[in-house]
């Protein structure tokens, strides 16, 4: 098999699949060339991720990455989903083919970018280098 | 499916939709299959598989050997090179064994660009949706000095014939032109193409290893001087395939060690394999009107079931195009989620978007049809074969209309195009 049970579960069962009204932060990352785009929504109350929802276009693993990395953010601060990293969300997956790994680097900053915009919305304060772009060793856009 | 059935934080699950609905072959739990994946590769022919076993248990000698044994091997195997041969029109002398259709792309260009360049000819024509077989061989080439014009395509997939005539120069060594494309079933005007090139005094060789067995050809009536082959697309086995070389055409040989296959191929030959590839072929070659009636009637009948699907586009020729090849866009959605799914719903397919290429740029083909990135990642390729029905098409056809629904109902890139934020690409 090219996935592992966890990623054929998560992309066939998606977690937290739609769109939200009301969000708090969208964030939109990738792009349609590359062949990934995802947009994820939040709801933070009292600075905790109350809800999460995402749209993917995309194969098996980003879907599967998108669906887990919602599933690890929900419920916890919103500092810590900013910790969320790659690697984290590829681990949680039981791994990930090389060649798409970069759909877990997109994962990661669809977070941070729907965090980011949450911020915004809210002048809220924050370090910009926490939102420095990351290099997705595969996309050389 | 746009219906919110929300459970423990899940979203609308792809699996609430039954999977392999009302599908079965008759026996109780006993779910379909549907395999529509045939330019991939095909299911051995019960004709070849008999052949083959029968071959491994009487003619077990090894063909160069001298004893009875050896002997009987031998000729299994010239029979299987004379049924071939016929098969397409040529003498059996220009008929050599090979481990596959790649191999023998390789050993055509390779040999006719050695050839070539001892006279100073190193200029080669190709088209822009080869085969890799033959792309790569041809990279590889201009790494060693050779100059290669790769030929466009139209948006339909033909090369232009005055383009062709136009870039034939004093230098060119070697026309190659695939016979009908895999991706997309595009069939070249081989005959013309010939003809130009038996003027201009060129080598023309086609891979037709997704044609051969499908449509009529007879190398000798339509001038062609070397084609490839490949046995398992034609419900042969794997590992075997031929190169058809015109007799008075050098060839040399990039395997050493051995005499056999008059010197051009050394190892000893996969005599099992040739035995099935000789009797698929023949019987492909003796059903082919029937057959090709049948699947024509089949891919005819997808078209029109997809062609209901709104964006989506039919990529290819309508007419002159593999009786068995059906290749779709869909807009807003991305290949392999697709054919994941559809997999899970019990049909075999295949994509050209780059998640199943293993690299990021989506099919070279459809690129060169002139095909946006973003549309070609949401290709669709279901080849057919004879053993599929009316009833499996209708399958497929609902089942892809679900699935293209699903995955545009979680697109943000479908969500744009809805809102008028982008324009569409495929009306």
């Amino acid at each position: 098999m090219l996935y592992s049970e966890k990623v054929m579960d998560h992309f066939q069962n998606p977690r937290n699949l739609g769109k939200m009204e009301d969000a708090d932060g969208i964030g939109e990352v990738g792009n349609a060339k590359c062949g990934d785009i995802m947009k994820m929504y939040i709801k933070v109350e009292d600075d905790i991720i109350s809800d999460v929802k995402f749209n993917t276009f995309g194969c098996g693993s980003a879907i599967a990455t998108s669906s887990m990395a919602t599933e690890m953010i929900k419920g916890k601060p919103v500092e810590e989903a900013l910790k969320l990293s790659n690697a984290a969300v590829v681990e949680a997956l039981d791994g990930l083919p090389a060649h798409k790994v970069h759909c877990s680097v997109l994962a990661e900053e669809a977070v941070r970018a729907a965090v980011k915009d949450y911020y915004d919305k809210n002048g809220i304060q924050y370090d910009e280098k926490l939102f420095a772009e990351k290099e997705c060793p595969s996309c050389h856009e | 499916m746009s219906k919110e059935t929300e459970n423990r934080g899940r979203g609308p699950a792809f699996s609430a939709i039954p999977v392999h609905p009302e599908k079965t072959s008759g026996k109780e739990g006993d779910i379909m299959y549907i395999y529509a994946d045939n330019a991939a590769t095909t299911k051995i022919a019960p004709v070849a598989l008999e052949a083959m076993n029968r071959c491994m248990e009487e003619a077990y000698g090894n063909p160069s050997s001298l004893h009875s044994a050896g002997q009987k091997a031998a000729e299994v195997l010239q029979k299987a090179r004379e049924d071939i041969a016929k098969a397409i029109g040529a003498d059996f002398r220009e008929i050599y064994f090979t481990s596959g259709g790649t191999e023998a792309d390789n050993q055509a260009i390779r040999s006719t660009a050695f050839f070539g360049a001892k006279k100073g000819k190193k200029h080669i024509i190709s088209s822009a949706i080869e085969h890799h077989a033959v792309l790569h061989t041809l990279q590889k080439l201009e790494k060693e000095g050779f100059e290669v014009t790769y030929l466009p395509v139209d948006k339909n997939g033909f090369i232009d014939l005055k383009e062709l005539e136009a870039a034939i120069r004093e230098d060119t060594a070697l026309v190659t032109i695939m016979y009908a494309n895999n991706e997309i079933g595009t069939i070249q005007p081989v005959d013309e193409i010939a003809r130009i090139c038996r003027e201009k005094k060129v080598i023309f060789h086609t891979d037709a290893v997704q044609a051969t067995g499908y449509v009529p050809i007879d190398v000798h009536k339509q001038q062609i001087d070397m084609l490839s082959m490949s046995a398992h697309k034609f419900h042969g086995p794997r590992g075997v395939g031929a190169l058809y070389v015109r007799k008075g055409v050098p060839l040399f040989s990039m395997i050493e060690g051995g005499a056999q296959e008059r010197g051009r191929r050394a190892g000893t030959e996969n005599l099992p394999a040739i035995v099935g590839m000789a009797a698929a072929l023949k019987a492909a070659v003796s059903s082919m009107e029937e057959a090709s009636a049948k699947l024509v009637s089949l891919r005819d009948q997808l078209i029109e079931g997809l062609s209901k699907i709104p964006h989506a586009c039919l990529n290819g020729d309508e007419k002159k195009r593999l009786p068995g090849n059906v290749n779709f866009c869909f807009e807003g959605i991305e290949g392999e989620s697709l054919l994941l799914l559809l997999d899970a719903r019990g049909v075999a397919a295949s994509s050209g978007s780059a998640c199943t290429s293993g690299s990021l740029d989506p099919s070279h083909v459809l690129l060169a049809l002139g095909l946006p990135h973003e549309v070609a990642h949401g290709s669709l390729r279901l080849s057919i074969s004879e053993e599929n029905t009316s009833e499996e098409m209708e399958h497929i056809v609902k089942s892809v209309t679900e699935v293209v629904t699903y995955l545009r109902d979680i697109s943000p890139v479908w969500e744009q195009l809805e809102k008028g934020e982008k324009d569409y690409v495929i009306q």
